[in-house]
């Protein structure tokens, strides 16, 4: 059951928590407050804050220089694509290791975290090869296909654990009522878990959202999205931090709205079964 | 019958000829995210009117990330790219691997004769021109005028190290938060290494003997990096390890930078709008310790054609336009001399016009003054000032780069950091084959 705070402590725990969520804040609200900036304030020292000259200017530049929906289209097909097709296998295979475990279940859940643990890099001759032969370079199959392959260990994982916590006689009673495999794991599991499922989709959009490294070397025009967007307005010689805070607030604003709306179904898929 | 039939097949082919010749090619060219490039992007209505039947398709990326994805496209024969902006440490290396198609049939009216002989040179392998300089940069010195005059103190046109030194003390107030001098610390061989490769010249000192042995044992550089530290430890920000040329740049415009020894290219930015010192900055050329080279280095971003290009023909058409005299003076017609790309053409400095830009001369004297063939006093088997072109160097130099900023931190002294380096460099030249 649980315990009344006092009014007191109430006000220390919401004040230690607008603390935390305004440190973890901070530097994407920097940054926007960046993008409206001139490019001479943006770098003064001491930072400015009241004193900025406030402009609009620099996403009217971003705008023009760059064909903004042609990046975010990419992204959100890239994002969404390898979300559902990385669903597609990972829904059948987190329901075989949960439900029907084998010995070297374990070691096989083990080994696919561990394909995480590679740097990117290590494999990106390789990959690139393959993906030339393929024709698949700047290509939007392509990068559904590596982003799916990237983040498919985590799809797995996360459904695995949704799917620990429902109960397996539901699935044997649905079984003896007759159900097959497909309706067992589309009318039974799926519709169970689907709050795990929404969040572990809801994440892995965002990390495909976000993944800076494969979107970059594996396109070119066609297929870029607005990581690679971003990476266009990043200048070793000149100033033009305002501008390219512009250009990331717009990379990240889709996301962020997208967070935002679904931040009660992002926090119940990943609490689901924490507390039994 | 006949007749309309006959007449159907004419206005058919004609249909199908008209289609061949609005045949459009696309080119794709990648290239770094800069002022120059920028604006060469908001010109493309010229080149678009001139050349409809080519369509230009841009891949902007910050310079390592574009360099990283042109390699690998480029080593693989992948094709991705029709036109590439490189810088002058990849043309020859990539020039000599057979990378780049050769631009020797680029039309007359592109004038190859015009460039200025220092950078031509080095974008020329075995008499093959395989890069247009796009623009050009070599070093210079950039001082507050109004903080020397403060001091009592003119600065040389061609100042000595000792100069700098002495220019640096006077101007230093570190309670006003002026610091005398502001030079790139952060770990690079773009970075610290081209400033120090540079200033090493200078010193005498050189990367390689003609053996190619490392020579960071050699008091040359004993003399360079103890300079250096001493400079940067006394008139210097704090937390120069970190400042590479946005960092210095940022300073110089507040104000707090007596002096800043960088790219002839940072001149426009010190004088333009951004800068609050953009009335009180002079030019001198990098210093010199009186063995005859001075410590400033040669660069251009040039563009080429990588061999895998399928548009060869559409590909070289552009950079025709781009690097063309006739772009210059579109560029001086539209934005004005002072935004005209610098350092690549003899002819832009005897315009009249061009002459008024406050940092004309200085960069064009800087650029001839640098020699990519012999850029130290003493013999090496190696071409280039601020680098080693040689394909081992990039990896190298990045190394030693981040040894000589941890001794810029504070982290081990100029005899560890050298030592280091030399132990380090004798190992890989060796595991490369060099000896």
């Amino acid at each position: 059951m649980a315990r009344a705070l006092s009014p007191r402590r109430k006000l220390i725990t919401t004040l230690a928590a607008w603390s935390v969520a305004l440190i973890i804040f901070f530097p994407v609200l920097w940054m926007i407050l960046t993008s409206f900036k001139t490019e001479a304030s943006a770098v003064a020292m001491p930072p400015q804050f009241l004193s900025a000259s406030w402009t609009l200017e620099n996403y009217a530049d971003v705008w023009a220089r760059s064909d903004y929906p042609r990046f975010f289209l990419n992204s959100v097909v890239i994002a969404v694509g390898s979300t559902l097709l990385g669903l597609v296998i990972a829904i059948p295979s987190a329901w075989a290791m949960a439900f029907v475990p084998g010995r070297k279940t374990k070691d096989l859940l083990m080994w696919m975290l561990s394909t995480k643990m590679m740097p990117a890099v290590a494999v990106m001759i390789p990959l690139y090869l393959i993906f030339q032969r393929l024709g698949l370079i700047d290509t939007k199959l392509g990068l559904v296909l590596v982003l799916m392959l990237m983040n498919l260990p985590i799809i797995i994982w996360m459904l695995y654990t949704y799917f620990k916590e429902i109960p397996g006689e539901i699935l044997e009673a649905a079984r003896m009522d007759g159900a097959g495999l497909w309706n067992e794991i589309v009318y039974v599991l799926t519709p169970m878990a689907l709050p795990g499922i929404a969040s572990t989709m809801l994440l892995n959009i965002i990390l495909a959202w976000n993944e800076a490294f494969w979107t970059i070397v594996l396109t070119t025009t066609k297929a870029a999205p607005l990581s690679a967007f971003i990476a266009s307005f990043s200048a070793p010689q000149g100033l033009f931090y305002a501008k390219l805070s512009a250009a990331s607030a717009m990379a990240i604003l889709p996301i962020l709205i997208l967070g935002w709306f679904s931040q009660k179904q992002l926090v119940r898929g990943l609490t689901f079964g924490a507390v039994k | 019958m006949t007749k309309t039939l006959r007449a159907l097949m004419g206005a058919t082919a004609l249909v199908a000829l008209s289609g061949v010749a609005m045949a459009e090619t696309t080119i794709t060219v990648a290239t770094v995210n800069n002022g120059d490039m920028v604006r060469m992007q908001g010109l493309m209505d010229d080149f678009n009117a001139k050349h409809p039947d080519i369509k230009v398709e841009w891949v902007t990326l910050e310079e390592n990330v574009l360099r990283q994805n042109v390699t690998t496209d480029i080593a693989t024969g992948g094709g991705q790219y029709d036109v590439i902006t490189i810088g002058t440490y990849e043309v020859p290396i990539w020039g000599k691997q057979g990378w780049l198609e050769s631009l020797n049939d680029l039309p007359a009216d592109y004038d190859v004769d015009d460039l200025l002989p220092a950078i031509r040179g080095g974008l020329t392998v075995d008499g093959n021109l395989y890069a247009s300089p796009f623009y050009g940069e070599s070093s210079m010195v950039m001082y507050r005028t109004d903080l020397m005059e403060a001091a009592g103190m003119a600065m040389p046109e061609a100042p000595t190290w000792a100069d700098i030194e002495k220019a640096a003390a006077a101007m230093t107030n570190k309670d006003a938060g002026i610091y005398g001098v502001c030079l790139r610390g952060k770990a690079g061989w773009g970075e610290n290494m081209a400033f120090l490769t540079a200033m090493s010249n200078s010193f005498g000192a050189r990367w390689f003997d003609e053996n190619w042995v490392p020579q960071f044992d050699s008091p040359e550089w004993k003399a360079t990096l103890d300079f250096y530290l001493g400079l940067m430890n006394n008139y210097g920000p704090p937390g120069a390890s970190n400042n590479g040329f946005n960092e210095n740049l940022t300073l110089f415009n507040q104000g707090k930078c007596g002096m800043w020894i960088d790219a002839t290219v940072a001149a426009s930015f010190v004088t333009g709008k951004d800068s609050t010192v953009a009335d009180k900055v002079g030019f001198a050329l990098a210093p010199d310790n009186g063995l005859g080279k001075r410590g400033n280095w040669l660069w251009a971003w040039s563009l080429a054609v990588p061999a895998s290009s399928d548009a060869k023909d559409a590909a070289k058409t552009f950079i025709n336009w781009a690097t063309n005299k006739d772009y210059l003076a579109l560029v001086a017609s539209k934005e004005g001399w002072a935004n005209v790309p610098p350092g690549t053409r003899t002819s832009l400095y005897s315009n009249e016009e061009y002459a008024k830009v406050p940092f004309a001369k200085m960069t064009i004297d800087s650029i001839n003054s640098a020699d990519p063939t012999a850029p130290s006093v003493q013999p090496v088997p190696y071409v280039g000032v601020q680098f080693v072109a040689i394909p081992e160097f990039a990896g190298v130099a990045t190394t030693v780069g981040e040894i000589f900023s941890a001794a810029l931190a504070g982290s081990k002294s100029a005899d560890q950091a050298l030592s280091e380096a030399q132990a380090f460099v004798a190992d890989e030249m060796k595991a490369a084959g060099y000896n």
